[in-house]
């Protein structure tokens, strides 16, 4: 393997490695086939798989998310393509009241082994319904299993842990990282979702983020590190579970919490996050918890209207700046 | 039909049949809370057609699904107490009447999202197909859910793919109040339909058990030879309101009246009379059914109810609910 991988090439050698050793484990999705997916994130599998398990299907988003349901239901793991997290709304029904429930409202009789991969929030000007950071969705609804990897090695150690679970599973891709770089994951790579990362240790602040917030965060990081401020980051890499504890244990060391989010502030993750940390780590707090998240307000299209919205890394420093002097 | 196989078929109907008339009385009394989509009426669509299946094949079912519990081997029992609270019910009382499952005979479902259950059941074959197993996977649905955009996209995929699936709608004339005709660009709601999709669309009597059965052979047949779905139009009518209490006085009593008159227990028991069944046989089997109804509200009504920690199990496959670490 090459020394380092994509991010966006991790997405489809996180599936194939799961496609070698599982026969059960299917895709279906919009191009996903013949046009190894409109982000080239399923680059290789219908050469390799075949088009019994790599299928491309029409725009039927209810009929994608709804037949890899029935598929998980009877002995398959089906990875099932949202083109853009954006599409979600078009099957949420499936999202919101099949999956999730199905398991719970038969008494535990089915099983709904399956992910929903999908590629999610801004950065590449797709304007407002191409470019939303959509986990948030999901976060309201019980039953679902929500992973959102930073890193190349991290979208292949997730992916695996994501195919292998008995639980539905929604994957957000970011669009922003796709191009990114990293080292390649050793063979049989899992990362186990509920696990945060401590991404940069640090004694004075802890910086929380999630997918292209983490790029983020380092980098403002690094920019304060020069000022004297000395920042932790935490990669949360899954929203459900919530490794609340990992979070717990930094706030533990550093005294002060910043959540950095691309969704809008209103019904961001953080707020449920904060809310665990103002019941259970009150006495751990020297500061008021901040959180930088999105402003509440559709995705603009222009860049420089869009810097304006999404946490940036001037944005983030200056925060800090102010929580570390609190 | 010989007639051994079709006096078994009329005897599940009138459990059904007697299962549903105990589940009003229960809902009218208050032992039955939240709502109930009473199938009185509807009992040869599923009776029949699962005459047609394998045991293995998969059955998705809506929110009026009690008779196709049943039909796929569900007892009085579990169905009432499900629908009673109670932690024997089929789905533990986590489910009530519009979710019966019973996942053990591949009854994979009651869904209460006009439409949802389409694309599963197209899942379903496609999961058949791929694991080369010969199983054939059925949705029912109402005449409602072929206006909702989900009935399309699994009836084009489904044709796309060439699956093994049936879709089989039971057109009792009404989406809930209103008459399906008022609201539908054709004529007949499903039937008319699978040319779009380039299948079959077969319109049945489905109060007839014997009719639905061989048409419902015929299409399985065709689809597990890999000639891909098709839909079955099933012509039928509730002797209840849509749910709950509903009078459903919205029906014109004359139209009212010319259903009960086609009633499928009747017309099974005309088929067997034809057949030489005599009376007493058919009221040894009326009682039977009227007993194990009355013995399944008696264990129903004397079931515990469920654990109250049981609310916290079940969201995941490992049984918990936890979700944070």
């Amino acid at each position: 393997m090459a020394d380092v991988i994509t991010y966006r090439e991790a997405v489809a050698e996180g599936i194939a490695r799961e496609m070698r050793r599982d026969p059960a484990v299917v895709c279906l999705g919009e191009d996903i086939a013949e046009a190894g997916g409109v982000f080239k994130t399923t680059v290789g599998l219908l050469k390799e798989f075949g088009p019994e398990r790599v299928w491309d299907t029409p725009i039927s988003e209810q009929a994608i998310v709804g037949a890899a349901m029935g598929a998980a239901m009877t002995g398959m793991r089906p990875v099932a393509e949202i083109m853009f997290s954006d599409f979600l709304a078009c099957c949420w029904d499936y999202l919101a009241n099949e999956i999730p429930k199905v398991r719970y409202m038969t008494g535990g009789q089915v099983t709904v082994p399956l992910v929903v991969r999908t590629a999610n929030g801004g950065g590449l000007g797709f304007g407002a319904q191409h470019s939303q950071a959509t986990e948030n969705w999901a976060l309201t609804v019980p039953g679902l299993k929500i992973a959102a990897p930073a890193t190349p090695a991290d979208v292949v150690g997730m992916m695996a842990a994501a195919i292998r679970s008995d639980d539905p599973v929604v994957f957000f891709e970011h669009k922003g990282l796709l191009a990114s770089k990293g080292a390649p994951p050793p063979p049989g790579h899992v990362v186990e979702l509920g696990r945060a990362a401590v991404v940069r240790e640090g004694a004075d602040v802890t910086l929380v983020a999630l997918a292209s917030m983490v790029p983020v965060a380092l980098t403002a990081a690094s920019r304060l590190a020069a000022e004297g401020i000395d920042v932790e980051v935490v990669d949360l890499r899954s929203l459900i579970p919530l490794d609340t504890a990992t979070v717990l244990a930094s706030l533990g060391r550093t005294s002060r919490l910043m959540t950095v989010e691309e969704n809008p502030y209103q019904g961001g993750w953080g707020a449920t996050l904060v809310s665990v940390v103002a019941d259970e780590g009150f006495g751990l707090l020297d500061a008021p918890v901040r959180r930088i998240a999105a402003e509440c307000v559709p995705l603009p299209f222009a860049d420089a209207l869009e810097e304006q919205v999404i946490p940036t890394v001037d944005k983030v420093v200056a925060a800090v700046r102010s929580l570390a002097a609190y | 039909m010989e007639a051994t196989e079709l006096l078994s078929l009329y005897e599940r109907m009138a459990l059904i049949r007697r299962t549903e008339k105990a589940a009003h009385d229960l809902f009218m009394s208050g032992l039955v809370k939240g709502t109930t989509h009473l199938a009185a009426g509807h009992e040869a669509i599923a009776v029949g057609a699962s005459a047609a299946l394998r045991p293995d094949d998969y059955v998705f079912a809506t929110y009026r699904g009690h008779h196709h519990a049943m039909a796929r081997g569900a007892t009085p029992e579990e169905c009432l107490a499900e629908l009673m609270s109670r932690a024997t019910g089929l789905c533990a009382a986590k489910g009530g009447s519009m979710h019966l499952t019973k996942a053990s005979a591949n009854m994979l479902g009651s869904y209460a999202i006009v439409g949802a259950h389409l694309p599963m059941a197209v899942g379903a074959a496609w999961s058949a197909r791929l694991r080369g197993t010969g199983q054939l996977a059925v949705a029912f649905f109402g005449d409602g859910a072929t206006n909702i955009g989900a009935f399309h996209e699994a009836l084009n995929l489904a044709a796309v793919w060439k699956l093994p699936v049936l879709f089989v709608c039971e057109n009792n004339l009404y989406m809930e109040y209103t008459p399906i005709a008022d609201v539908t660009a054709v004529a007949r709601p499903a039937a008319d339909r699978a040319p779009a999709y380039g299948v079959p669309g077969e319109v049945v009597d489905g109060n007839d058990v014997v009719a639905v059965r061989e048409t419902v052979a015929a299409l399985a047949e065709r689809a597990r030879a890999g000639d891909g779905p098709a839909i079955v139009e099933a012509e039928t009518y509730r002797h209840f309101g849509h749910s709950r209490a509903d009078p459903a006085a919205y029906r014109p009593a004359e139209e009212v009246e010319r259903w009960l008159k086609h009633d499928p227990l009747d017309l099974a028991r005309g088929r067997l009379a034809e057949l030489g069944v005599d009376e007493q046989t058919l009221s040894a089997a009326d009682e039977r059914a009227r007993d194990a109804v009355q013995r399944a509200v008696d264990a129903a009504k004397n079931a515990p109810p469920p654990d109250p920690r049981e609310a916290l199990t079940d969201v995941w496959a490992d049984g918990g609910a936890a979700w944070r670490t």
